[in-house]
């Protein structure tokens, strides 16, 4: 860049030279040497590469400031050689400046700063008229600068202007420059102050043209002088396309004026819009959202005074926002509308999904005489509604009504997105909550049984949901005695958790007290009929294991009979003994249904404890797995440690479930003496 | 899925469910229950379509024992397929209700006891 404006400036000095001398060596006469064309052609070129670069990029460009370059620029040159007719009129008498030789400098100072006028111009209408551009746009303007490097290679020639081969390429020139001309596309994008100030600068630029075109007329008729400048077809082109194009420019940016108004509107109510839709993003609350679209709105509509009612706002407290108007004012209004569609919208009771068709209305006995009112719908349902005033009557035409419609729609949308934004966090939440709940209920249920060779102990337990209602547990009371529970509370999910911590409680507190089955069973009825929901009842078998006498007696209380393998018969069978649920009888009458037994076990021995999500579990076919299934799976394996009869059972279990999903608690504990 | 059919007669009041009454479905059969005993006459409950019934809906009828006593009421089951009565039977509910073969069984019972 800074190398073109060097060798533009060598090339002129060269060709300032190069004439002078020529002048010098052959008074007289007026046509320049070929080789002080080309280095004028060189300088035309490097001042026009020169503004190519020198003048920004389109995308960061803005119109006003191209248009004071050209101002400028032309004013410096302007200045230039009105410094220079000044001097010039000033040494007047000086015989040295009469020499044809200093005027001829003097010259070829004017056509510097002319040429660099036209130039930088040039380049910047080009902007201008590629602003926009389309393919066929940028193919005619190439095809244009084509042309001009043509006629700047045919001012090598040495035609100019009068002569009709000359004429012909300055006209083809002209007809071209005058079909890009109509590029204005940039005039639209001005406001209105914009536009008088770019009326400013374009007329300024043919100020200067004119200046220019006087100052090279005068020296036209001057007889020394070498090289007519502005005769050249390209130089002649050029300064037409600037002249015609500024012309249309302003023509165009007159008419343009009256309807600049409602352009900025629409790039006003654009910019409201996308204000409206990256308000969420932006980490504004659900109240911006709502100032926001009340002011955009008012401002898109020209309204006096407007209000927004929100009835459920997130925080479920309503949210009011008025303009211009008191809240009395807002109750008298809304108590005149008469319209029903109208009433209803400001009740929060609208309930349409389609949109209403009349929602504008005149008002009486107020200063308002037109009022619009909108809903503004989250999910299809109405949460408050948006009212807009005009002191004047039928205020709001169809435009009015679908720009604030959209306005709404996209508050709307955002304030659903918030919320939905806000429900994805808090269901983050509880699924954290719900994990934490079940690593506490995992800590809950004891993995390793240290029975000091009394017997082996291995249990299985998984929940439908992320927490359920099975619990075993088991308790040292002395060195040879333990107890033992399992039990199952209706139901599943959190309120079962709940009941089965409870259920861990008692066992804890209860079998400390009394290691009678009846007893225990009796104090946990008690315990839990003050506790329990309703509806919700537990089922349990409490074991008491005594290695002194090797006996085991329990009780049952509603629970799934639980199923025993005898080593010594070599055969298995479930309990048959009476009981009832806990917490299904609230009173004393409880210990009526309680019964107690009592066996001698031996080494070998199994009982297998369950929940009845083992038996209930069902295949595709709708079959439960059934007492049978679980007796035949355990008669298999009653030979194996307890681990794998565990193992052994829960495949036995998923085998025969196949892909069904497991839809309730389900646990199995094996105790193997 | 579950369908409940509630008929009320002159002196008694005739619940008949049939499908499957699980921790969802149990809603609708307290919701019957609740109804049936606020009428306070006899209720025969006919479950000769229920094919399963989970804890939960174990805990509708068991929930509304204690009321019934009070109001003076009789709850008969009847109609219990042998998986049903079973689950009944494991729970104990069968020491607190009356469990009859089918309805005809269940209104004798209550005209004995009126």
């Amino acid at each position: 860049m800074r190398i073109s404006i060097i060798l533009a400036i060598v090339c002129w000095l060269v060709l300032t030279y190069l004439d002078i001398f020529f002048l010098y060596k052959n008074p007289g006469n007026s046509q320049p040497p070929l080789l002080s064309r080309i280095f004028e052609a060189l300088f035309f070129a490097f001042l026009y590469i020169y503004f190519r670069y020198a003048i920004v990029k389109a995308e960061n460009f803005n119109f006003l400031d191209l248009l004071w370059r050209v101002f400028v620029t032309g004013l410096i040159a302007t200045l230039v050689s009105l410094l220079i007719t000044m001097s010039y009129k000033f040494f007047g008498n000086n015989t040295l400046l009469k020499s044809s030789l200093i005027s001829n400098f003097f010259y070829h100072l004017n056509i510097g700063m002319v040429s660099t006028f036209l130039m930088s111009t040039f380049i910047i209408w080009k902007k201008l008229i590629l602003y926009q551009k389309s393919k066929l746009l940028m193919q005619l303007w190439s095809l244009f600068e084509y042309s001009m490097i043509g006629a700047l290679l045919f001012d090598l020639l040495g035609y100019q202007i009068p002569d009709p081969v000359a004429g012909a390429v300055y006209i083809f020139l002209l007809l071209q420059g005058l079909v890009l001309t109509f590029n204005l596309k940039w005039v639209a994008y001005l406001n209105f102050k914009q536009k008088w100030k770019s009326i400013l600068f374009i007329f300024l630029v043919t100020v200067y043209w004119w200046h220019f075109l006087r100052l090279l007329m005068e020296y036209r008729n001057q007889p020394a002088i070498v090289d007519i400048f502005m005769t050249k077809v390209f130089i002649a082109a050029m300064a037409s396309f600037i002249l015609i194009y500024a012309i249309i420019a302003i023509l165009v940016i007159l008419f343009n004026l009256p309807t600049s108004s409602v352009f900025e509107r629409k790039i006003k109510e654009a910019m409201d819009f996308q204000r409206l839709s990256q308000s969420i993003p932006a980490g504004q609350t659900e109240e911006q959202v709502y100032e926001i679209l009340l002011d955009s709105s008012m401002s898109a509509v020209f309204a006096d005074a407007a209000w927004i009612e929100i009835e459920a706002a997130a925080e479920s407290k309503p949210i009011t926002y008025y303009r211009n108007i008191e809240q009395a004012e807002v109750q008298e209004i809304k108590e005149s509308v008469k319209n029903s569609t109208l009433k209803k919208i400001l009740k929060t009771e609208f309930d349409q999904v389609s949109n209403p068709q009349k929602i504008t209305a005149s008002l009486k006995n107020s200063m308002y005489k037109t009022i619009m009112v909108f809903p503004v719908m989250v999910q299809n349902v109405q949460i408050g509604s948006l009212a807009l005033l005009k002191e004047v009557n039928e205020g709001f035409n169809r435009e009015m009504i679908n720009i604030i419609n959209t306005f709404v729609n996209q508050a709307s949308i955002s304030v659903e997105n918030f919320r939905l934004i806000n429900e994805a966090l808090e269901n983050e939440r509880y699924k954290e909550e719900l994990k934490i709940a079940k690593r506490v209920q995992k800590a809950l249920l004891p993995e390793n049984l240290n029975t000091e060779g009394i017997f082996e102990l291995h249990a299985y337990s998984v929940a439908a949901d992320e927490v359920g209602g099975d619990y075993y547990d088991i308790l040292k009371i002395n060195d040879e005695q333990y107890a033992f529970i399992i039990a199952d509370v209706s139901g599943k999910g959190t309120s079962a958790a709940f009941h089965m911590s409870q259920m861990k409680g008692i066992f804890h507190s209860v079998a400390r007290i009394t290691t009678d089955p009846k007893e225990f069973l009796v104090h946990a009825n008690n315990a839990l009929s003050a506790c329990l929901e309703k509806t919700s009842f537990i089922t349990g078998s409490f074991f008491l294991i005594d290695s002194s006498t090797k006996t085991l007696r329990f009780s049952r209380a509603g629970h799934c009979p639980s199923l025993y393998y005898c080593s010594s018969e070599k055969e298995s069978r479930y309990f048959q003994n009476k009981g009832l649920g806990l917490g299904i009888i609230r009173n004393i009458s409880y210990s009526r249904y309680v019964q107690v037994n009592e066996i001698n076990y031996s080494e070998g021995d199994i009982i297998i404890l369950y929940t009845d999500g083992i038996t209930e579990a069902v295949n595709a076919n709708n079959d439960q797995f059934g007492y049978d299934r679980l007796k035949n799976s355990l008669d298999k394996r009653t030979d194996l440690p307890p681990e794998e009869i565990k193992q052994g059972i829960i495949d036995d279990l998923y085998q025969f479930t196949g892909l069904n999903n497991l839809n309730d608690d389900y646990t199995l504990v094996i105790i193997k003496f | 899925m579950v369908d409940i059919k509630h008929i009320v007669e002159e002196k008694i009041q005739i619940i008949e469910v049939s499908g499957d009454v699980d921790a969802s479905s149990s809603i609708h059969l307290d919701n019957a229950m609740s109804k049936a005993v606020e009428q306070k006459t006899n209720i025969i409950a006919d479950l000769s379509g229920l094919s399963y019934i989970s804890s939960a809906g174990l805990g509708v009828f068991m929930s509304y024992l204690q009321e019934m006593e009070n109001n003076n009421q009789q709850l008969i089951l009847c109609g219990l397929n042998e998986k049903v009565l079973e689950v009944f039977q494991i729970l104990g509910l069968d020491q607190l209700l009356i469990i009859k073969d089918n309805k005809e069984e269940a209104r004798l019972q209550l005209d004995a006891t009126v």
